[in-house]
């Protein structure tokens, strides 16, 4: 945030701060490591509130939990905000010596009462109000998000929604306090930091400014296009318009990842060219006319990945890829030779000492330090600097050096997939503890915790509509149905569904899913998909679902 | 987002003109005490373990681990503090200035033997790393209490209630032999090779994953690990974590893989290759040391001193690898 794409705290600093909002985040089963230094935080005093829409297991070790509805999170953010103001317990020296736009974000927020939050989130107006004075009065707070956050078609705009409350209270930059998404994905941190954004280049640096894209240019002696790219989605989109007719893929199994799937297979099957690398012959990779077998970059080739402490560390060979696969680097090399450039064959550290060489903030991050100090923090920028533990200190420097970190005031809007009589239920998706993802990678193991896919309902969900625990059921969306069983969850309120992707041979969630995505990031809106349940052999409604083009799972 | 403000996002942040840092804490004052006739000082709030250690004076411990609670379960860390009327864990005990100290008198020497035959001659110390060159050192004989009772049936030993254990005739030794509890697919608890040492009670507990499914029940020579109401531990509150085999000093607690393979006679830890390298999984980074034995993993832990993991993991770092496959090459063998 403010220009370093990255959390701003360490995970050792949440041991020792004294609040924690874990908002849209279910770190208990999606980072449960992480947990247990936020647990070990709890019991040494630390209050928890979780906001989350499930009474998840992380939430059952709050102090207190905002049950908000789906897609509400500005709405009770700009409410935290007012309250804060209203109450005069923002941090107003902060405000003043290192922000800038506060007079229009409180112009902004100013119409979210407690009353109008209430009524658009769930969430009672004394529970908000308790949160609210309970962040800004204490002396330490984070706030830590995961994809409840961002995968909304306004993500962003949550995001700089939570980013306004830190600064509002001086919740930033200091030991303790601090903004965090947690990430996903074992080097999904390192993917951008290296320049696998549309719109960065290594190091994080933007594209589109000259004066940091001009040492690429002259490192690699080529004129690095000065605009940028295009995110996922914004792919999707060129290929709908036939703008993008050939596709490389690295990694990424988008038939069953991408939202809208029955779209998402038509588009990637009517491409000129399709061009996979993975590890797995995934369902995309079933799709390419070209596969390039991979080597785990975990476990068979040399590097380094960056997680959600801006730790990067080092990945290690420790078995020799199967078959004809090769190290990612190998085949970019082959593939730049065949394309005409000889880069030769440099091994993964003379690759990571050029980035070195061009992203300050990796500069002092040898492979001998990485390896002696168990990872390094950036930014680090020289081989003196010992990395750093937390974000944005320079914003309690007077006078503050650079920039002032910007208010950006953002407006609630709800979900694209509008709740109605046809499609009344809110399904949300998300992780389980045992599995993640679309399954290729923790499908193998055979985990007792495994139960399959189910459509999660509250026990009054599922007594309105006459169903029993385990009785499968057909689940329409306006885009596809998919039939799974039943679950009976009481970590639900009325009204809200659960289902993951971890099981999309058997039950394609993604068939229900909206590619509404958030035009900043590219990220479809996950989360808030509006859905009905159908009992098997009721023929009301099947016309209707048929006729919207609907594709059927295959039995599990 | 206005244009001035997209500029602000796009360029990089100006650096802090100091490095960030946690808060000072004090150092803690200096503390003098003796250890085996030599004046030492070590920080306030040290240990006599830690002391101890720093001066490579060796403590023979089991039921101590850096990243839990001491428990002073095990007693073969005991040492003589004069003064003391009972010996003294040193694992646990704080040093105090002026303490004088006896690592290795007649009296701590007797003490931990007779622990040490106390447990050998009723636990299966087979896989317990380390217990054999102790035994050695301390001139244990655990036979002497005379040959091992039978084992008990299965389910026998978690149904004793408090109370009801009857003192041995003396003619052999009673033991806590039984059958292996085999109950999931990931790891085994053989409860023949438990010491009681309370570390997979606390690894499940507050000092790591506070999940709470196993406790110790039961009292005296009954005492045991078990999950509430020795329920199996798919019916139990157990997520897979593994933090408990990780902690376990014996191998009471196992991979069933690594179970299978010993039965099999094809369990070779020195033909094992370790590699630390990241979990493949969450953005969280956490360390994996990968056990590789003829081109496939059998076994993940992490290093205690991983500032992220502190040795523990979830049940996908630990137990999912098997989507790398089985019969490989091992990294640098013949490749």
């Amino acid at each position: 945030m403010f220009g370093a794409g990255g959390g701003t705290s360490s995970y050792r600093e949440v041991e020792e701060t004294d609040l924690v909002i874990l908002w849209g985040s279910n770190a208990r089963e999606t980072h449960p490591i992480f947990f247990h230094h936020l647990l070990r935080g709890v019991r040494r005093g630390a209050r928890l509130y979780a906001v989350d829409p499930r009474r998840t297991s992380s939430a059952a070790w709050a102090d207190t939990w905002l049950g908000i509805d789906v897609g509400s999170d500005i709405a009770l953010a700009n409410a935290i905000g007012r309250e804060i103001i209203a109450a005069g317990l923002e941090n107003r020296a902060f405000v003043e010596r290192a922000t800038s736009g506060f007079d229009a974000y409180r112009a902004k927020v100013d119409s979210y009462t407690l009353a109008y939050a209430e009524r658009e989130t769930g969430v009672p107006a004394e529970r908000i109000r308790e949160l609210a004075h309970a962040y800004a009065t204490a002396p330490r707070a984070m706030i830590c998000w995961t994809l409840g956050i961002t995968e909304h078609h306004n993500g962003v705009d949550n995001v700089l929604a939570l980013i306004s409350l830190a600064l509002l209270t001086g919740h930033v930059g200091r030991y303790g306090s601090g903004l965090n998404p947690l990430r996903g994905q074992n080097n999904v941190q390192g993917g951008g930091d290296m320049g696998a954004l549309p719109d960065r280049l290594p190091g994080f640096q933007h594209v589109e400014q000259d004066a940091l894209r001009t040492p690429f240019d002259e490192a690699w002696g080529v004129t690095v296009p000065p605009k940028r790219g295009k995110h996922l989605s914004a792919m999707f989109d060129a290929m709908e318009h036939g703008e993008l007719t050939a596709l490389y893929v690295i990694g990424e199994n988008p038939v069953q990842s991408e939202a809208d799937q029955g779209k998402a297979i038509r588009l990637l099957s009517g491409l000129d060219h399709l061009v996979v690398q993975d590890i797995f012959l995934t369902p995309t990779a079933q799709l390419a006319d070209v596969v390039l077998p991979a080597a785990a970059a975990w476990a068979e080739t040399e590097g380094t990945v960056t997680n959600s402490e801006r730790r990067v560390q080092r990945v290690r060979k420790a078995l020799e890829p199967p078959g004809q696969a090769r190290d990612d680097l190998a085949i970019i090399f082959e593939l730049a030779r065949r394309l005409g450039a000889e880069w030769g064959e440099p091994s993964a550290e003379a690759v990571w000492d050029e980035l070195r060489r061009l992203s300050p903030v990796h500069a002092g991050m040898s492979y001998p330090r990485l390896e002696a100090a168990g990872g390094l923090q950036w930014p680090c920028y020289d081989e003196t600097h010992p990395g750093e533990l937390f974000l944005h200190s320079r914003l309690w420097e007077d006078p503050v050096p650079g920039n002032r970190a910007p208010f950006v005031p953002v407006d609630h809007d709800p979900p694209v997939d509008r709740l109605d009589a046809d499609f009344p239920i809110r399904l949300t998706t998300g992780r389980r503890l045992d599995s993640y993802n679309t399954g290729v990678q923790s499908g193998g193991y055979r985990s007792p915790l495994r139960r399959g896919e189910s459509l999660d309902l509250s026990p009054e969900d599922v007594a309105r509509h006459r169903l029993a625990d385990g009785e499968r059921v057909r689940v329409v969306s306006r885009r596809g149905a998919v039939e799974t069983p039943v679950r009976t969850d009481p970590s639900l309120r009325p009204g809200l569904a659960f289902m993951t992707l971890h099981f999309q041979d058997d039950v394609a969630t993604n068939l229900l899913t909206i590619d509404a995505t958030d035009p900043k990031s590219g990220t479809a809106e996950f989360k808030a998909t509006a859905i009905r349940i159908e009992k098997l052999g009721e023929t009301r409604r099947r016309g209707a679902a048929a006729a919207a083009g609907t594709t059927l799972a295959r039995e599990p | 987002m206005s244009s001035e403000i997209a500029h602000i996002f796009s360029e990089p942040p100006a650096r802090s003109t100091r490095i960030p840092g946690p808060p000072p804490v004090p150092a803690p004052a200096e503390v003098e005490l003796t250890i085996d006739g030599s004046l030492v000082s070590v920080p306030a709030g040290s240990t006599i373990l830690d002391a101890c250690r720093a001066r490579s004076i060796e403590i023979p411990t089991l039921c101590f681990l850096e990243n839990l609670t001491p428990v002073n379960a095990c007693r073969v860390c005991v040492v003589e503090v004069a003064g003391a009327r009972t010996l003294v864990p040193a694992c646990s005990r704080r040093v105090e200035s002026g303490m004088d100290v006896q690592t290795a008198s007649e009296r701590v020497r007797h003490s931990r033997r007779l622990v040490l035959e106390l447990l050998a001659s009723s636990v299966d110390l087979s896989t317990a790393p380390g217990v054999a060159e102790m035994l050695d050192a301390y001139g244990a004989d655990p036979a002497r209490f005379g040959p091992a009772a039978p084992p008990a049936p299965a389910g026998e030993r978690d149904a004793h209630q408090p109370g009801h254990h009857h003192a041995s005739d003396g003619a052999s030794a009673a033991t806590v032999a039984q059958p292996v509890t085999v109950d999931n697919d990931l790891y085994i608890r053989d409860y023949a090779k438990c010491i009681l040492c309370y570390k997979c009670v606390e690894a499940c507990g507050v000092d790591a994953q506070n999940t709470f499914a196993i406790a110790v029940a039961g009292r005296g020579f009954d005492a045991h690990i078990s999950t509430e109401y020795a329920t199996p531990l798919p019916a139990s509150a157990c997520v897979y974590c593994g933090n408990c085999i990780g902690v376990c000093p014996t191998g009471a607690l196992m991979f069933r893989s690594e179970h299978e393979m010993r039965a099999a006679g094809t369990w070779d830890e020195a033909a094992q290759a370790r590699t630390d390298t990241i979990c493949p999984y969450c953005g969280v980074g956490c360390t994996l040391t990968l056990h590789v034995q003829e081109g496939t993993i059998v076994k993940v832990t992490s290093p205690l001193d991983a500032s992220i993991t502190e040795g523990h993991l979830c049940v996908k770092g630990r137990f999912g690898f098997t989507f790398m496959g089985r019969g490989g090459t091992t990294a640098g063998d013949g490749a």
